[in-house]
């Protein structure tokens, strides 16, 4: 237990850095998966293709390499500084891994929330002279993100789970820490594993909480 | 899958119309690559010397084909004790005694909240305070790919024995099984072959996982690689790729039986639902 005591500030820095990562990533992923969604059911054939070529991409590809390619590849190798700090550099080319591959999963479950949506409800859209982008914006997605919003707590949850991975890019995050203090406390190792992975339950049981109520509470009544 | 729907089929306008947006997009995504190309050429990694090591037979041999025995074995020995776990713990939550029932839901929502890696961590570091030795990174990232996703698929053969009919229970009640007979041979193999789509599926996502190794050393496909090819022939990008390719393709052959076996067992459902 001391260890967790003596350094509760450094663990709850670690955590708040998870959190952090979580969040700008979530935003980030959400914005992407959408793009990629209507991407997927775009009118252009160039469109689909494009979009279903990164989904699987980025779907089948190891989150570990994802990252070690933006840190190695495109942060070390490319040169792609986002920040003259390095702290802060590494923080967003860990988001952009994040937001690369979470998109994805984005995604795919935004687009089997599309098939959701009553052929009728596109179809009455089209008779009132709404084109591919309102029909989409105004009328079907809308509808799609409510009835998914199961499956995107899930990715959220699973997000939070995959920020430990940022320590690959040098994000000092919660997994960073405990490796840490098991270093310095080696005797205390359950104490810490036990610790921080109340931590990760405290982060993610409320967030299955408050999405599980969420898609009851706006689900779509057909 | 088309969503023709969402857009009206494009008259003499919108097919011209369609075709400069085409172009257009083509345009963007040769300016995307070009990019690509530019940044990387700037760092030398389109040179023939970076990527005609990945074509050699020697490179082959030291790093990509023992860094995949390695991702491979620990993807299999995964693959194989989460699903003993997850069946153990299935059946364990949905024992009809609550002393059985609650600590097994504990074990299960325990291991699936956690971030597998802490799980790996707390294995390979602490191996040696709990029980005296030091395991191996094998060990270590075994024992967190069997925890975490024993738990999942714990949870995936729970919900495909709770879909079955009641009438299935009833009827093996009824020709004189006893408790465990209908749970092992009535009601598991439905279970399972119901939900071999998911639990396909969460083998993907194992064997993706199976690459945190590296993080503790371990020597599978990303880490001869990343450290070992590119630290040889400073070929990161190309290097990179190819290993990306190389779980692009055995996940995809997967994902595909995933979808066969799914498409097999609704026909088969479907039809038999007719005869009767």
């Amino acid at each position: 237990m001391e260890a967790l005591l003596n350094e509760g500030g450094t663990i709850l820095a670690a955590f708040w850095m998870t959190v952090r990562l979580t969040a700008v990533s979530a935003l980030g992923s959400l914005v992407l998966g959408t793009l990629l969604t209507a991407m997927r059911v775009a009118p252009l054939a160039s469109l689909r293709a494009t979009a279903t070529v990164y989904v699987t991409v980025a779907r089948n590809t190891p989150l570990t390499l994802v990252l070690l390619f933006t840190g190695l590849g495109i942060g070390a190798n490319l040169g792609l500084e986002l920040s003259d700090d390095i702290a802060t550099n590494n923080f967003w080319l860990a988001v952009i891994g994040l937001t690369a591959y979470t998109s994805a999963f984005v995604c795919e479950a935004l687009r089997s929330g599309l098939n959701t949506v009553p052929v009728g409800q596109a179809e009455a859209a089209r008779s009132l002279g709404l084109g591919f982008v309102k029909t989409l914006a105004l009328i079907t997605l809308p509808q799609a993100f409510r009835a998914v919003v199961a499956p995107l707590g899930s990715i959220l949850i699973a997000l939070t789970k995959n920020t430990t991975i940022a320590l690959v890019v040098g994000v000092a995050e919660a997994s960073v820490r405990m490796r840490e203090l098991i270093e310095t406390y080696g005797d205390q190792v359950i104490e810490i594993f036990l610790g921080f992975a109340a931590g990760f339950v405290l982060l993610c049981l409320p967030m299955g909480l408050l999405f599980g109520w969420l898609s009851k509470r706006l689900a779509v009544a057909r | 899958m088309t969503y023709a729907n969402l857009y009206e089929r494009p008259g003499p306008r919108g097919v011209r119309r369609n075709r400069v947006l085409t172009a257009l997009v083509a345009l963007a995504l040769l300016a995307v690559a070009y990019v690509v190309y530019v940044r990387f050429d700037e760092k030398d990694q389109w040179a023939a010397e970076k990527w005609t090591p990945l074509l050699r037979a020697d490179v082959w041999a030291t790093f990509i084909l023992p860094g995949l025995a390695g991702t491979l074995a620990a993807a299999v020995a995964g693959v194989v004790l989460a699903a003993l776990f997850g069946l153990v713990f299935a059946v364990a939550r949905l024992s009809e005694h609550r002393w059985i029932r609650v600590p097994a839901a504990m074990v299960v929502e325990f291991f699936r909240s956690v971030p597998l890696l802490l799980l790996i961590f707390f294995a390979f570091f602490g191996s040696f305070v709990l029980i005296g030795v030091n395991i191996s990174a094998f060990a270590a990232v075994v024992f967190g790919l069997t925890l975490y996703n024993g738990s999942v698929i714990a949870e995936i053969i729970r919900a495909g024995v709770l879909s079955l009919p009641k009438g299935q229970r009833e009827a093996a009640y009824a020709v004189g099984m006893r408790k465990g007979q209908v749970m092992r041979l009535v009601l598991l193999p439905q279970a399972v072959k119901a939900m071999l789509p998911a639990l396909i599926s969460q083998f993907v996502v194992l064997l993706k996982d199976s690459a945190l190794g590296l993080i503790v050393g371990y020597d599978e496909l990303v880490d001869r690689g990343l450290n070992g090819i590119a630290a040889n022939f400073s070929n990161v990008i190309p290097a990179a790729i190819l290993i990306a390719a190389i779980f692009i393709v055995i996940n995809m052959a997967l994902d595909r039986l995933a979808h066969r076996l799914g498409a097999s067992s609704t026909r088969r459902s479907a039809s038999s639902a007719r005869r009767s």
